[in-house]
């Protein structure tokens, strides 16, 4: 066995550059295979660790008909009070033109109460965050984050500061951190933000009133009780209907993230596989070709007592060889472009390496198809006649 | 040891048939050493093909050791040709990508000899045939007389009973013919049957006994 793996390499190091030519299709199937499954799983790797940043323990809910009773914050007080329901925040969102001193940006305004810094999991730098005292009263207070702070103050040290908001004046009593992994960081929007109180919001945009469409809930044990009791109260409210309202975790997205992902893989997977094919056949030929060329060498070999074994075993190796060859070479050029790769998009945060399970997907693959298309071509070797293989060619 | 009863090989090219052997009978013992000698297209390499179990009659029968050759599978008449028969071609059958060492060892690789052994029996083999000096030199690397030697060797490596040469010294000068049938004697003397084909009437005179063959016809001629 060490010996025919011997003579397999021998017999293809004879003829490197052909042995190349016939490899490049190998490599190319292979790189395409690993190069684009690890880019997909880079990319939406990361992604999916923004989603779960956000926190898996906290439910979206939001209201599309409210049928004439609509929730208050009074509503959502009562409802904090219930079983398996930690904590509700509302969320409202405009976007307004923030001014200090003499520069001017869009800002993205959430009105909100106290307990949404807990539910969404912001930290505080400097500060407080908004108080039950600023929504009873609706205060002109905010709190912006890092980003907010630098382009508009110029500085983050800024408690006391006041900002105006669509020519209303507020003053900024809380510095939030960046959250870089935040959804809406990776999609590029909104990253300067300021939160203000959800009565204070009210007044300053039109579309807010006190009819709340959007709410976050966390849990008091678990997610799924909460998520049964939440689904409950509504379908209690809105007169059973489930279409008037939709709750939504984190794993959903997750989920849903994953599935994308999977049908991306396969399907990228399943293109990079038939170029492998592709690159057996020309494995295929090739072999077809140097049995023809290496007849009268099969006639010897049978003639001092090679059997059809021996013949196909050599063949066989000599083909596998090849295609573990190229697979080899194919995945240590993948591991150079995803590292290319890394370091020209590095500022996306993104990170891409080799997958492992992908390597080795391709590994066996590169296998199979050494042994199915060397298979052919090597029973031919081994089935010729002795002595017509003696002949061949004079 | 070789028994052939009636043996015919007929090649059929379109609708002509070419007896190549025409019922020929053959009766060889263990430690012989016959010659076959007969003009060119007479036979005699479809003869010696049979013999070494490479080709099989169209009709006749082959016995080898008592055993009709029909009674074997395609992988035990490859284990024959390994183990009991020793081939020296005419145009020596070297592959040309292996050293003269590794075309010796390759009989041995089929029997699945160990390495150590399988190095100390080409050596020895080479030694006999005078080539130890050229052991990993390439049969392009080779003068004739040296490639038919690595032959001989090749053939003798596996200690075969029978050892068949189809006009081993028909590409050679006399000088080397007549090293080449030194070996052969030598062989003969340690008790090996040989059968050689020659076209050479003084190469044929210096084996035990000499058969002639003509049109796919044998005829033996007096010791
Ligand atoms: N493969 C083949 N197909 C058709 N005819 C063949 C084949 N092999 C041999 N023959 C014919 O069989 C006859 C015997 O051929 P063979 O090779 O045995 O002769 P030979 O005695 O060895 O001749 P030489 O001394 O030239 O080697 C010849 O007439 C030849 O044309
Ligand atoms: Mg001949």
């Amino acid at each position: 066995m060490i010996q025919s793996f011997k003579m397999a390499v021998k017999s293809i190091a004879g003829n490197k550059f052909r042995a190349f030519l016939t490899m490049l299709g190998i490599i190319i199937g292979v790189m395409a295979l690993v190069i684009l499954v690890s880019l997909v799983s880079g990319a939406t790797g990361s992604v999916t660790d923004s989603i779960s940043s956000l926190g898996s323990d906290m439910l979206t809910v939001s209201i599309s008909d409210d049928k004439g009773n609509p929730i208050t914050l009074q509503t959502l007080e009562e409802w904090m009070d219930e079983a398996g329901i930690g904590l509700i925040a509302p969320s409202a969102e405009t976007s307004a033109t923030a001014r200090y001193e003499g520069t001017s940006g869009s800002v993205t305004v959430y009105g909100t109460t106290p307990a949404y810094e807990s539910v969404n999991g912001l930290s505080l730098l400097l500060g407080r965050f908004l108080k039950f005292a600023d929504v009873d009263n609706h205060t002109n207070v905010a709190v912006i984050n890092e980003t907010a702070a630098t382009e508009l103050i110029g500085y983050t040290d800024c408690i006391g500061e006041e900002i105006s908001l669509n020519g209303v004046k507020f003053t900024v009593v809380g510095l939030l951190e960046d959250d870089e992994e935040s959804l809406t960081a990776v999609f590029g929007r909104g990253s300067v933000v300021a939160y203000i109180p959800y009565t204070s919001l009210m007044r300053l945009s039109s579309n807010v009133s006190s009819q709340i469409t959007s709410f976050y809930v966390s849990a008091e044990t678990d997610m799924d009780t909460a998520k049964n009791a939440v689904t409950e109260l509504l379908m209690e409210r809105f007169d059973q209907d489930d279409d008037a309202f939709s709750v939504s975790s984190q794993d959903a997205l997750e989920d849903a993230m994953g599935s994308v992902t999977s049908v991306l893989t396969i399907l990228l997977g399943g293109i990079a596989g038939i170029s492998l094919i592709v690159g057996g056949i020309g494995i295929m030929n090739i072999m077809l070709v140097t049995v023809t060329e290496r007849t009268r060498e099969i006639g010897i070999r049978k003639a001092i007592g090679a059997g059809r074994g021996v013949i196909l075993q050599q063949f066989l190796l000599e083909s596998v060889v090849l295609c573990m060859f190229g697979c080899m070479i194919g995945v240590f050029l993948s591991w150079v472009v995803l590292r290319v790769v890394s370091v020209v998009v590095s500022s996306l945060s993104m990170s891409f390496s080799l997958e492992w399970n992908v390597v080795l997907i391709a590994v066996g693959f590169c296998f199979l198809i050494g042994i199915v298309f060397g298979l052919y071509p090597a029973n031919k070797a081994a089935k010729m006649a002795p002595i017509d293989a003696l002949h061949y060619g004079g | 040891m070789i028994d052939l009863k009636n043996v015919s090989r007929i090649y059929r090219i379109g609708s002509t048939k070419v007896y190549a052997l025409n019922k020929a009978n053959l009766h060889i013992d263990e430690g012989e050493f016959v010659s076959i000698i007969g003009p060119s297209g007479s036979g005699k390499s479809t003869l010696m093909n049979i013999v070494g179990c490479l080709d099989t009659a169209d009709s006749g029968e082959y016995l080898l050791d008592d055993v009709p050759i029909e009674d074997y599978t395609e992988n035990e008449l490859a284990r024959i040709r390994n183990q009991k028969i020793g081939f020296v071609f005419q145009s020596f059958n070297l592959i040309n990508k292996l050293t003269a060492e590794e075309n010796v060892e390759l009989p041995l690789i089929y029997q699945r000899v160990g390495k150590a052994e399988r190095k100390a029996r080409v050596a020895e083999a080479l030694e006999r045939v005078d080539l130890s000096k050229r052991a990993r030199h390439l049969p392009s690397e080779l003068s004739g007389g040296q490639q038919q030697r690595v032959a001989i060797a090749r053939a003798i490596v596996t200690r075969p009973s029978l050892i068949l040469g189809d006009e081993p010294t028909g590409n050679l000068d006399s000088r080397t013919t007549e090293e080449i049938m030194g070996i052969f004697h030598d062989l003969h003397r340690q008790g090996n049957t040989i059968v050689l084909i020659t076209h050479d009437q003084e190469v044929a005179a210096q084996a035990s006994r000499i058969v002639h063959i003509r049109d796919g016809k044998l005829s033996e001629v007096g010791v």
